[in-house]
């Protein structure tokens, strides 16, 4: 895993304690270290360059800020520079009716999926899409997107005889009108930017079907070359904005920045999977963050808003404030927190812990308790007082766990059924105490 | 010779262009100086060699530069160079058929990530081996991807090459074990195994590689003999870390290195060996079929630095 921008500064900036005021000479270590995290992180030399200088520029006089290190203050300004130049423009889709899109970029970049995703989107927010296979060079191609398109339900139109693009182009414009589809999205070959030929076809294809927005497909992982593709490919159709893809890896997705100082055009949307879900809006300062390695706090956030149940969770609360809890609404709540995701992966968006290991027992006793739930009948969750001694041994013997296991959980619920109690009852000390000792069994999340 | 580093020359030419270009001005005739090797350092950083291999050849050129103040650009090519080939040492791969038991064949398994050219480097390899006078079977098992079966059939009857192929959405581990058995009866010399894309951050993805390992092993349990990590050419560092999680959790032995026709320099291949030290096979260097080239330190590091024989 990559070495946070974060541990790498507090390192260069350790001999700038007790500065008062950041200037360009003390600054100078630091900077070199922003530097080469832009530069591993894959952002174009010259980018990252120019973006030192920006940011030196405006650190150079600033006085450092009560209870903040110079390194701290250095990466807020880095940080919301980076924000401020990702984040430049509109990230939504023309207003045109109907809409064109043409999808270009390198081959392998994920042109046919993001157009799929790109249909799915669109027929979510209330248009007719019609997805068009203009790549007639790679083996299957066309295939590929028609396969994609029944799967969304998205209309589809393709000629598997000619080889003669704009034209595929024009006539799909008149099936368009046809059946009244009022999005239509043009999945191009792959090609490389410094190919004529290919890109003479794309621009014919362009002047014939005159689309409204043209969207570069970019792999979030490209090197310095992105620089050179952007470039090419802007010159050549004036994009309108860029989609970058694969962002579910662990690319730093420098390429982004590169992209963005060249072509100045906004980047619209992130894959980040190959379900066709898995299509999103994009948000400059998560992609700052992992540019820079600070994890993703936000997106952490913004998962656990998404998948905890508001409902459920008011639901939980009441239970909770009337000391009315059961085993049933104990296995719910385990429940909504294992929709998070692992706790490797929860831990790996919080900044400094990416890459940490957690020890599997952790989730190994919850696995556990989850089963020993579950191994009751309703009734018995409900009312845990039913559990006689060949109860709790069936629920042993389904849970596969020893009969001392079922005894220890029932007792440790009883405890915290006591504390709950006491939480309503006000004696909130002693329901402190006894909540510690209880964490300390491991058996309850804390 | 001539005709393979020239292939290999005008694949890799915009490479040469590029790099050329912008130092032509250094790598001539005339003296180095300080804005000469800021010019440098750009060159270098954009050819993708990562961070140390660039600060390597630099602080060498510098080095020189300050004991030598005439130094002049061509000798700095020549330095950057051999910093180059010392980093490169041992990494041409060379793929040898050998001798298996009972004569079975030689399995290699194409991993990757999506998009980086696994399916067309399978057919390609497939026909260059047969030019070379082997025998290949190529296995379909990309059976997750929308039409990837269909794109490598369709290869196939282009080249006129033998496939083992099921449907979308078949065990792709069934695929591989039928295209082994299918191989073994007609007496094949290889099998060329096209896995389905995959990131290296999903890990219930890299548990079905194994299962494909796994089960082609119950025919012998020395296959995949090899197992060849496809690269995109134009990507950046990440796919250093490609290639170490699919090391580390798959064992590779060895990688191909697709799409260098275009303007990038390829140069991730540099930190993936130097990292891994695993042995680079062949190059992508167009979309013909011919254009699957063996991986040559020499013709490389000449093409990068634009020298001349």
């Amino acid at each position: 895993m990559f070495e946070s921008l974060t541990d790498k500064l507090s390192n260069a900036l350790r001999n700038l304690r007790g500065v008062g005021k950041l200037s360009e000479e003390n600054m100078a270590e630091a900077l070199k270290e922003v530097r080469t995290a832009l530069l591993s992180a894959d952002v174009h030399f010259k980018v990252a360059r120019e973006f030192v200088d920006r940011v030196q520029a405006q650190c150079a006089g600033q006085e450092v800020l009560k209870g903040v290190t110079p390194g701290q203050q250095i990466i807020k300004i880095i940080y919301d520079e980076l924000v401020r130049l990702l984040g430049e423009g509109s990230t939504g889709l023309s207003a045109a009716r109907p809409l064109k899109i043409l999808m270009v970029g390198l081959h392998g970049s994920g042109k046919t999926t993001s157009s799929a995703k790109l249909g799915k989107l669109l027929k979510k927010r209330g248009y007719r899409p019609l997805l068009v296979g203009c790549d007639v060079y790679r083996p299957a191609a066309i295939d590929q997107l028609e396969i994609l398109a029944k799967q969304e339900e998205l209309a589809f139109y393709a000629d598997r005889t000619s080889k003669d693009v704009p034209a595929i182009g024009a006539k799909a414009l008149d099936v368009s009108r046809n059946e009244s589809a009022d999005a239509i999205i043009f999945d191009t070959a792959g090609r490389l930017q410094i190919d004529q030929e290919l890109i003479e076809e794309v621009k014919r294809l362009r002047a014939k079907v005159q689309p409204d927005e043209i969207l570069l497909v970019a792999d979030g992982a490209l090197g310095q070359e992105a620089v050179n593709v952007a470039k090419a490919f802007h010159d050549a159709l004036e994009l309108t904005g860029l989609v970058l893809t694969k962002l579910d890896g662990d690319a730093r997705g420098g390429a982004a920045l590169s992209i963005k100082t060249i072509t100045n055009v906004p980047i619209k949307f992130v894959g980040t999977g190959e379900k066709t879900a898995d299509f999103d809006t994009f948000y400059p300062d998560r992609l700052a963050s992992r540019i820079l390695g600070m994890g993703d706090v936000v997106s952490l956030v913004e998962k656990a808003q998404e998948t905890i149940d508001q409902k459920e969770a008011e639901k939980m609360a009441e239970k909770l404030r009337k000391a009315d809890f059961n085993l049933e609404d104990f296995l719910a709540q385990m429940q909504q927190i294992k929709k998070l995701g692992s706790m490797e992966s929860i831990l790996g968006m919080m900044p400094g812990m990416n890459g940490v290991k957690i020890d599997g027992d952790a989730e190994k006793a919850l696995a556990r308790t989850e089963a020993i739930i579950k191994s009751m009948t309703f009734q018995e969750r409900r009312k845990p007082e039913l559990l006689n001694g060949s109860r709790r041994q069936r629920i042993a013997n389904g849970a596969g766990v020893k009969i001392v296991e079922v005894n220890q959980l029932l007792k440790q619920f009883q405890q915290m059924q006591k504390m709950m109690r006491m939480f309503k009852g006000g004696g909130m000390k002693k329901a402190m105490r006894q909540m510690e000792a209880m964490q300390k069994s491991g058996r309850f999340p804390s | 010779m001539f005709g393979l580093f020239k292939k290999f020359k005008d694949g890799l030419a915009k490479t040469v262009t590029a790099i050329a270009s912008k130092t032509a001005a250094i790598f001539g005739q005339k003296p180095i100086d300080a804005s000469s090797l800021d010019t440098l350092e750009e060159a270098l950083y954009t050819a993708d060699f990562g961070v140390e291999t660039t600060e390597e050849i630099l602080e060498e050129i510098k080095t020189a530069y300050r004991k030598d103040k005439t130094l002049r650009g061509q000798e700095a090519a020549a330095i950057g160079a051999a910093v180059l080939k010392r980093v490169l040492a041992g990494s041409e791969g060379v793929l040898d058929r050998g001798a298996t038991p009972a004569g079975n064949p030689v399995v290699i398994a194409m991993i990757g990530v999506n998009g980086s050219g696994k399916t067309t480097t399978s057919a390609k390899l497939a026909w260059k081996l047969r030019e070379d006078g082997k025998t290949v079977t190529l296995a379909a098992c990309d059976t997750f991807r929308a039409a990837a079966v269909e794109q490598l059939k369709t290869w196939a009857q282009r080249l006129d090459l033998e496939i083992v192929a099921s449907h979308t959405g078949a065990d792709a581990a069934a695929v591989a074990f039928d295209a082994w058995q299918a191989a073994k009866s007609r007496g094949r010399d290889y099998v060329i195994v096209d896995t389905a894309g995959r990131l290296h951050t999903k890990s219930n993805l890299l548990e079905e590689l194994a299962k494909i390992r796994r089960v082609l092993q119950k025919n012998d349990p020395s296959a995949p003999q090899h197992s060849w990590l496809v690269v995109d050419g134009s990507l950046g560092s990440n796919s250093i870390e490609q290639a170490k999680v699919f090391h580390e959790k798959f064992g590779l032995t060895g990688l191909v290195v697709t799409k260098l026709d275009g303007t990038s320099r390829g140069g991730a291949l540099v930190g993936i060996y130097r990292q891994l030290k695993l042995p680079i096979y062949f190059l992508g260097l167009g979309e013909q079929a011919e254009d699957l080239q063996p991986f040559s330190i020499d013709n490389y590091v000449k093409a990068v630095f634009g020298l001349e024989d």
